[in-house]
């Protein structure tokens, strides 16, 4: 797996950690030390530990989950039968798995959309005022320390049929609204709760993109350009796109993966008529189902998925930002 | 001027008000009566039932097979979390020293190998893992629970970054002070790292804390299940009745993250220095 | 206290780049050499070299009568004072200057009388139980030092440890440095790439360029006798004057300007020819003289650089500020006192005037030896 998979991420990988350079180069060229220990045991004691639980706890399962991905499992435990991809093809042929797939991605863009631009907005007003900042910030990254599942349980009791507040406020509007049984507005739900628990994460990462652009910069702005939102737009922007773009990819893992516990709160187990995520349906599949060979596969196509928008990000959206 | 400034703070107010209500919402109404809750909906004031409730769902017991409290999940929930931190943070700095002050030969090979893992989150290969727990029969164990999800190298990533960001001089001058590879670690390395490593404990321990899918899949015994873990079990019981325990569950969600909460606070400076000064 | 002795060393790095090509020198007991050359020049790596910090690739070098090649850095005696200082931030000033001592296992109280002898030396006393951040830069760089003597090393590095600092403090360390070695008598190798640092602390410097030695020599030698073009450029400011020139018996042509030798020379046509902006003076009438097309003059107070051109050649001359300047100057200079090099090689000609009796044209014996030695 590491021979076929790791390839193309190394694009990506050499420009986030900038690339590992041969250590006996002339001192200006390499970033490794220029001085080094030499020893012949000691640096693999000091990686023993971590090496050892990486290869049974990543290499394993991930080289596992390829190899079920092309066997069917005996339902009832009596060895597999290789059925080269027809699991691949099954899950493909799915019209349940292809709807899954489109909530997801509507899912995570929305998801990414909006605690983006939130936690920008918050960022910019609190980089902007001098009274109470120290105070607001505080208030705003809560949140942050709550689990996903925890946060789904807050989600359930603001949306809930007899209690929840949300739930009174859209009847003002005339919306009827009933997360758990009507899928739109489930998703909606969903979508807020994901959104809330990921604001403070972005705004803590503006707010010290922001705090991060030197005075001086401002200042010759602020003679260049009298419109405040034309400063904005074409100084203090593209000066926070290399925060914007580490952004885009954590949220994006983040709507993903991470909103596991919020969706699993939210849909108590009744995924029939309610939207999930592509995770989820591996989760469901594999646990419920007892569908190793098609959860497999489907572990292997997000597996995929991810490496193709790393490789998506680092070769097309990185070019556009500016690093200094 | 002023006005944009008044704007400004209307703005910042919504904000505060979106992210902060619910908590407070959730920890008055787990002050009132669950009967209460239900004729009036949620509490924006406090009740007079914060004790009761509490010492209710912290020592009542609960679950499917009623014998869970509030505090062994708790505790369950600090064993994680200090123990994933202190876990994570012994393993990768022991690596990134590795990588970062030795010269050898696999070191190229060594460092993919790590880096790799950055990439496929655990819920990629949920399924696979859980096998090979079993396999392993670490299922129902505070082994199974914390080391596999040492298996990512974030810290590992944060240290070698760090001592990166270390002037190669100091190691110059230690070995002509004539330190060693593990006086040089000991006397320098770890008095240096010193902030560093609160940032990532405290980063580590919020997340080993709020974990929840692997614990979902590695403890089907309750009396391993954190707080986190057990919300949803405690939820189904809870809320399936006929006037559901609204205060409880909001309590139990209450404990669920108020250690977290109170150490992000505690520690904001830190927190936010390590989250944003390694995690690029 | 030892000799140090430098010989035949060359620094390959793995993609086949010499950094250092095969270089020697003898340093005396107790003598300041400084190791001056442009960025690149590879002086830091020589040093390196000598502090164990990096492999030698080939040669040797001998501390004392002891080959140190393949010797620990902490065995090979010597203490080094970084550009960054690299003090350890977390402990005290006493910390850092007994943290070396404590590894080597000397008694405590050996330790306790060197640090507190280093320290009243230095005058850093009431700083000891402080740490590193909490002191000014200059303070920094004497616990740098401190740490250096404390060791009673045989042998001093030093890594440009003055360019941290603002140019006042720089001037003043550098005295220090050089009385405390004089004081001292320990033997220092010192890198620099300022050519002043290297004139006014050398009791020989090391000029090198491209990873071989251009010049060794006093500094007033190197400054007077300069042993290649890049010397002549390098050491000196203003930087000396190069002109290219043809010389036709007696004369010396620069483009359609004239200087009469007096006398035939023993060189080729083509010559590049160095002048010393100090040398040059306003000419009498009736002298011959090169016109000097005046562009910007540059007031030092004690005298005033008047930059121009001769021939659409730049030229600057350093003159007294009670001449008055005029459009164009006509200067002239004492033969004796211009620099020939070889147009091609650009070393240095020596010997120009067949039986000429200048005792300032003579090479020194050094400058043979580093030919010999190259």
């Amino acid at each position: 797996m590491s021979a076929t998979l790791a390839a193309p991420a190394a694009v990506g990988f050499s420009r986030i950690f900038g690339p590992r350079k041969s250590v006996n180069k002339p001192p200006e060229e390499t970033d490794a030390k220029r001085v080094q220990f030499n020893s012949r045991l000691l640096p693999y004691l000091f990686l023993a530990p971590q090496m050892a639980i990486i290869f049974v706890f990543f290499y394993w399962p991930s080289v596992q989950a390829i190899h079920s991905s092309f066997y069917l499992e005996d339902p009832f435990g009596f060895g597999s039968t290789f059925v080269g991809l027809a699991n691949y093809t099954d899950v493909l042929k799915s019209g349940e798995y292809l709807g899954i797939a489109r909530f997801t991605a509507v899912f995570t863009a929305l998801v990414t959309f909006f605690s983006l631009a939130i936690g920008l907005l918050l960022a910019v007003k609190a980089d902007g005022v001098i009274r109470g900042n120290a105070t607001y910030k505080t208030l705003l990254i809560w949140v942050y320390a709550i689990a996903p599942p925890v946060a789904g349980l807050m989600g359930m009791m603001m949306f809930d049929q007899h209690i929840g507040p949300l739930v009174r406020f859209a009847a003002f509007f005339g919306w009827d609204l009933k997360v758990g049984l009507d899928y739109t507005d489930t998703a909606f739900a969903m979508i807020v709760v994901s959104v809330w628990k990921q604001i403070p994460y972005n705004f803590i990462f503006f707010l010290s993109g922001l705090q991060g652009i030197p005075v001086s910069v401002r200042e010759a702005a602020l003679m260049d350009c009298r419109s405040g939102f034309r400063r904005f737009w074409t100084v203090i922007l593209p000066l926070l796109a290399p925060t914007a773009f580490f952004l885009l990819i954590i949220n994006t893992t983040y709507a993903l993966f991470d909103t596991f516990g919020v969706i699993d709160v939210m849909v108590k187990d009744k995924a029939a008529n309610n939207p999930i995520t592509l995770v989820y349906k591996v989760y469901m599949d594999g646990f419920r189902g007892n569908d190793l060979g098609g959860s497999s596969a489907q572990s292997v196509i997000l597996m995929i998925i991810v490496f193709v928008l790393t490789i998506f990000q680092f070769r097309f959206i990185e070019r556009r930002v500016h690093y200094n | 001027m002023h006005r944009t400034k008044l704007f400004d703070h209307v703005i910042l107010m919504m904000g505060v008000f979106f992210m902060v209500g619910p908590l407070l919402v959730a920890l008055m109404t787990s002050s009132h009566e669950a009967a209460d809750i239900h004729r009036n909906g949620l509490q924006i004031l406090p009740g007079g039932h914060f004790i009761d409730t509490y010492t209710t769902v912290l020592t009542k017991q609960g679950g499917f097979t009623g014998k869970i409290t509030g505090l062994r999940m708790m505790m369950n929930s600090l064993i994680l979390g200090i123990g994933f931190a202190a876990g994570k943070i012994i393993l990768s700095m022991l690596a990134a020293y590795a990588l970062v002050y030795f010269r050898f030969r696999f070191a190229t090979i060594t460092f993919w190998m790590i880096f790799t893992t950055l990439l496929l989150p655990l819920e990629v290969r949920i399924l696979p893992s859980y096998e090979v727990m079993n396999t392993l029969k670490l299922t129902n164990t505070y082994t199974g629970l914390i080391v596999p999800l040492l298996a990512s190298a974030t810290g590992t990533f944060y240290f070698r970054q760090f001592f990166k960001s270390i002037p190669d001089e100091l190691l110059e001058a230690a070995r002509i002070d004539g330190a060693g590879p593990f006086k040089f670690f000991i006397d320098v390395i770890v008095p240096l790292s010193k902030t560093m490593i609160a940032a990532i404990f405290i980063i580590m321990f919020v997340y080993g804390w709020n974990q929840y899918l692997w614990p979902t899949l590695m403890t089907t015994d309750e009396s391993f299940f954190t707080l986190v873990r057990g919300i949803k079990q405690i939820l189904l019981v809870w809320v399936g009745s006929n006037i559901p325990d609204y205060n409880e569950a909001f309590a139990l969600a209450i404990l669920a993250m108020v250690p977290p909460v109170m150490i992000v606070m505690i520690f904001q400076r830190w927190f936010i220095k390590g989250l944003t000064e390694s995690d690029k | 206290m030892a000799a140090i002795n430098i010989t035949n060393v060359s620094k390959i790095y793995s993609g086949g780049v010499e950094a250092v090509k095969s270089v020697s020198i003898d340093i005396a007991d107790g003598e300041f050499i400084v190791l001056v050359g442009p960025s690149g020049c590879g002086k830091s790596t020589l040093l390196r070299m000598v502090a164990g910090l990096e492999a030698i690739s080939k040669g040797t070098v001998e501390i004392g009568d002891r080959v140190i090649n393949d010797v620990e850095p902490a065995e090979r005696d010597i203490a080094m004072v970084f550009q960054n200082y690299a003090l350890y931030p977390h402990m005290t000033v006493y910390n850092n200057l007994a943290y070396g001592l404590k590894n080597r296992g000397t008694p405590k109280a050996e330790i306790e009388a060197r640090v507190a002898e280093a320290a009243r030396m230095l005058e850093i006393e009431q700083y000891l139980t402080r740490k590193p951040r909490a002191l000014s830069g200059g303070q920094r760089q004497r616990v740098a030092m401190g740490r250096a003597i404390v060791r009673k090393p045989a042998a001093f590095l030093f890594d440009e440890p003055l360019s941290n600092l603002d140019a006042k403090l720089r001037v003043s360390m550098r005295g220090e440095i050089k009385q405390l070695q004089k004081r001292l008598g320990t033997t220092s190798l010192y890198v620099t790439h300022d050519q002043l640092e290297a004139m006014t602390l050398a009791d020989r410097l090391v000029v090198l360029n491209g990873g071989q030695i251009e010049q060794i020599g006093r500094p007033l030698d190197v400054y007077h006798t300069p042993a290649s073009i890049f010397v002549a450029s390098f050491i000196g400011s203003p930087a000396m004057n190069l002109l290219r020139g043809t010389r036709e018996g007696n004369l010396l042509h620069f483009g359609s300007q004239v200087l009469d030798l007096g006398r035939a020379a023993a060189f080729p046509g083509q010559i590049t020819v160095g002048i010393r902006a100090e040398d040059l003076r306003i000419a009498t009438s009736g002298e011959q003289a090169l016109t000097l097309k005046v562009e910007y003059i540059e007031e030092l107070g004690a005298q005033r650089l008047v930059h121009g051109m001769i021939d659409g050649k730049k030229l600057t001359a350093s003159l007294s500020p009670e001449i008055e300047i005029d459009e164009t100057m006509a200067l002239t200079i004492a033969p004796e006192r211009l620099h020939f090099f070889d147009a091609d090689t650009g070393k240095r000609l020596d010997q120009p005037f067949a039986g000429a009796e200048s005792g300032r044209m003579s090479a020194p014996a050094n400058v043979i030896k580093l030919e010999t030695a190259l």
